[in-house]
Formats: structure tokens, sequence, C-alpha cells
């Protein structure tokens, strides 16, 4: 069965984000410039880090799926950059409000990470289009995952490009280096990071069981239609 | 297995004379049926012209000037490259190629360079005028040709792939630029960021000229790479 695993996560999951909420919230110390509206922080940063591993991931099972031509990876791959472009919607909201509350803006183009994120957030979100205008079922999978493939080479290249577009005289309002956090808050950060990512693991197992369920529901739907030996309850899951 | 068996993929005419010959095709197509060129320079003029009254500007430079140049460049490419796989899905091309016995990758290179081809002549067009237009002095068009070429080298190797896959689909003309304009924002960022000092006032500048052509050749260099290893499964079926 597919949703094998599936309970123990899920209250792993669980688990981390009651231990991560506990600490932002009981444990963190209030940043002494921003005060309160700095802990959206513990959840705005490890979205985004979860995001962009997830659309990397995506990238990954699209190579095994082009290399193997198994459909189950195409699926894997299909998830993980749905999956990543939910998270990329709060990724986006959080950002947003953080800007709001300690610049004054809703947005603001000053900020490197956050303009990179919404590029790279445009460019996931036309994979739906795209995949979904090819009507061959062998096709769609292999052209999803060339475009996973190159929009995986582009994510670190955009990065670097807006980053060096930013005038040097800019200064960086967070440091990228997490190094200068104090040890209580980078405690908080890496659980919070756990937590954010078990939620990204157990979401896309979750929706992976369904697709392996509807596809295992439609084969026996079939199945009823012409009766025929054999057949698995394991079935890989398939995009639809 | 036999050796003839496993072989009987590998290509027998060599990817060279294969690339010549689609190339060739392709622009002994475009120069009889006109088909793609015109189009993109008239739309090209016009957006000029749209861009004059926009902006309210009979004179351009610095920023301005690049945004405006880069915009209406990327967007009469859009063009060229929405009909680049045109001729091969309607009249059969694709088939014929997966017929013929050659590697594959000649047909991206070959269409790239064709698309390379279109993108050049257009700027040859595209550029004087605008330089007529909005500019001052000719000073900055040979750097500013430097940085279109780099520039027109990664949009090709981009269009390329894009487009053959788009042409396959239900939305072509709607995808191409859906998918290809976030994947040019790397592109555009470099490519304006050359030429905003190169049209400034008072002669070209070459403010960190440099590191944005080294930029543009790293896109340049990623996406033909990409598109040399995954072309060929495009074309499986």
């Amino acid at each position: 069965m597919y949703g094998k695993g599936l309970r123990p996560l899920s209250i792993a999951t669980v688990a981390a984000i009651v231990a991560s909420l506990s600490l932002v919230f009981f444990y963190a110390p209030l940043d002494a410039d921003q005060g309160f509206i700095q802990k959206i922080f513990y959840l705005h940063v490890p979205l985004a880090i979860v995001a962009l591993v997830g659309f990397v991931i995506g990238g990954v099972f699209a190579i095994l799926h082009l290399r193997s031509g198994n459909s189950k990876w195409d699926a894997y791959s299909y998830v993980s950059i749905h999956m990543s472009v939910i998270f990329g919607v709060a990724v986006l909201l959080t950002g947003s409000i953080w800007a709001k509350a300690s610049w004054g803006h809703w947005w603001v183009w000053d900020e490197p990470t956050l303009v990179s994120f919404l590029i790279v957030f445009l460019m996931y979100a036309t994979y739906y289009p795209f995949r979904y205008a090819i009507e061959d079922r062998e096709r769609q999978a292999r052209y999803a995952s060339v475009f996973a493939i190159t929009a995986g080479a582009f994510v670190p290249l955009n990065f670097m490009a807006v980053r060096m577009a930013q005038s040097l005289v800019h200064p960086r309002t967070f440091g990228t280096a997490n190094g200068g956090l104090p040890g209580e808050m980078m405690l908080t950060f890496l659980v919070s990071l756990v937590a954010i990512g078990l939620l990204w693991t157990t979401l896309v197992k979750f929706e992976l069981t369904a697709k392996s369920a509807s596809g295992q529901l439609k084969r026996l739907r079939r199945a009823l239609d012409a009766p025929a030996p054999g057949g698995s309850s394991r079935v890989a899951p398939e995009v639809s | 297995m036999t050796a003839g068996a496993t072989r009987s993929a590998t290509p027998v005419v060599p990817s060279r004379v294969a690339f010549a010959a689609i190339l060739g095709k392709d622009l002994r197509a475009e120069l009889r049926t006109l088909q793609s060129l015109p189009a993109m320079a008239l739309f090209a003029v016009t957006t000029f012209v749209i861009f004059r009254f926009g902006l309210d500007r009979t004179q351009l430079s610095g920023d301005l000037a690049s945004g405006v140049l880069w915009a209406t460049l990327l967007f009469a490419a859009i063009l060229g490259i929405n009909r680049l796989f045109v001729a091969e899905r309607e009249e059969g091309g694709f088939d014929a190629i997966r017929l013929a016995p050659i590697d594959r990758t000649a047909l991206f290179a070959a269409k790239g360079a064709a698309l390379l081809a279109y993108l050049v002549a257009l700027e040859l067009i595209v550029v004087p005028v605008f330089a007529v237009f909005f500019l001052d002095s000719a000073a900055a068009l040979p750097p500013l040709a430097l940085v279109l070429l780099l520039a027109n080298l990664g949009l090709a190797a981009t269009g390329t792939l894009i487009s053959s896959m788009a042409v396959n689909s239900r939305a072509r003309d709607l995808l191409t630029p859906l998918v290809l304009l976030p994947l040019a924002v790397p592109l555009s960022i470099a490519a304006t960021g050359a030429l905003e000092p190169l049209l400034a006032v008072g002669g070209p500048g070459y403010h960190r000229f440099g590191t944005w052509l080294a930029v543009l050749g790293l896109y340049d260099l990623i996406f033909l790479l990409v598109g040399y290893a995954v072309f060929d499964f495009l074309l499986e079926d």
C-alpha cells in the first residue's frame, strides 16, 4: 500500500509543529529591533527554504523519470512542485506581512531574496498551464520533466542575477548567514525548519497516496467492466 | 544481442551535415516566405512608437533606453519563437526528423542557430531605428552589439527548447510567452544591466560591464547544456 508510514509521519509532523510553535512563542527571545513581528521569521524563512528545496527535488525526480521512463517518478516530480508552489504562496504572503510590519510597505523591490522568490514562483506557476495543455499522457509526463529540469537550473541562476541587480550600496537588512543569530533563536529556527520540512514531506506523501488510491479505483472500475486475473494493490501514483 | 541491433539507433548521417541541412532549409524557407522576420521588425518599430507616447519622451537614455530596447526586442523575439516549429508540426517535419538516421540534437542546434540568425537580423534592422528615434549618438552601438549577441544566444537556447514543447500542445501561442518570460528574467536583468551604462547620457559607460557579460555567458552556457541534455526526450514518441 502507498499509505504505509503515513500515520507515524503525520504524528511526527504534528509533534514537530507543536514543538516549533512552543519554542517560537515561549522560548525564543524577542528581537531587539523588530519585537514580536520578527517571530514570523520562524515561519517565513523555513517555508521559503523548504519550497526551494522542493522545487529542486522535483527536478531530481524529473531526471529520474527521464532516465528510467517510469511514470511513478513523474508523479513524484509533479507532487513535489505542486506542494512547493502552495508553500510558495505562503512564503509570499508571510513575506509581504513581514515587509509591511518592518518597512511599512506590502512589497519592497530592494529585498533580493523576496524578489528572486517571486520570479521563481511565477516560473513554477506556469507549470500547470504548461502541463495540462499537452494531451497525450506519456508526452505530458516527458515534457513536464523537461520543464522541471529547466526550471531547476533556472533557480540558482535567477537568485544570482537578482542579487547582482541590487545596487551594491544597499545594506542587507537580514543577513543571509544564520550564523549571526543568537543560540536560542538558532535552535528555534532549526526546529521550525525541521517541522516545515516534515509538513512538506507528509503532504507530498498524502497526495501521492491519494493519487495512487484514485488510480487503483480507476483500475478496479475497469476490471469490473472487463474482469482480468491478477493485479496488485500497490499502484504507482499517476498525475491525472 | 547483436551489435547491429544495439547500434540501430546510431546516426548514420554526421550531425554536421544534418545541422547544415536543417538550418539551410529553415533559412531558405524564411527567405522565400518571409513569415517571421518582417512581422517581428514591424512589431518592434510599432512598439517604439507606443513607448514614445506611453512614456511621453522623444529622447531616451540610461535605464529607460535599455528597458525600452530590451523589452521591445524580447517581445518581438517571442513572435518569432512562437512560429519557430510551426512548419515542423504542420508539414510533418517532426516525423521526418524522427525517421531520419540523424542525431536529434542536430535539430536543436539547427533550430537554435536559425533563431539566432532571425534575432541578429531583427536587431540589424531594429537597433538602428531605435538609435535614430531615441538616441543622440551611435557611439554605444558597437559594445551594444556584443551584449545583444550574448543575450540572443541565451534566448535562442531557451526559446528553441520552450517552442519545441509548446508547439506540440493545445495552447501553443499562449504557452511560449507564458513560460519563456519568467525564464528570460535573469537574461533581462543582465542585458539591461549591461545596456544601461552604455546608453547613458554623455557617451557609453562600462560600469560592471564585464560582470554582466559573464552572467549572460553563464546563462547561455547553462541553457545550451540543458537543451542539449534534454532535447532528445522531446522527440520521442
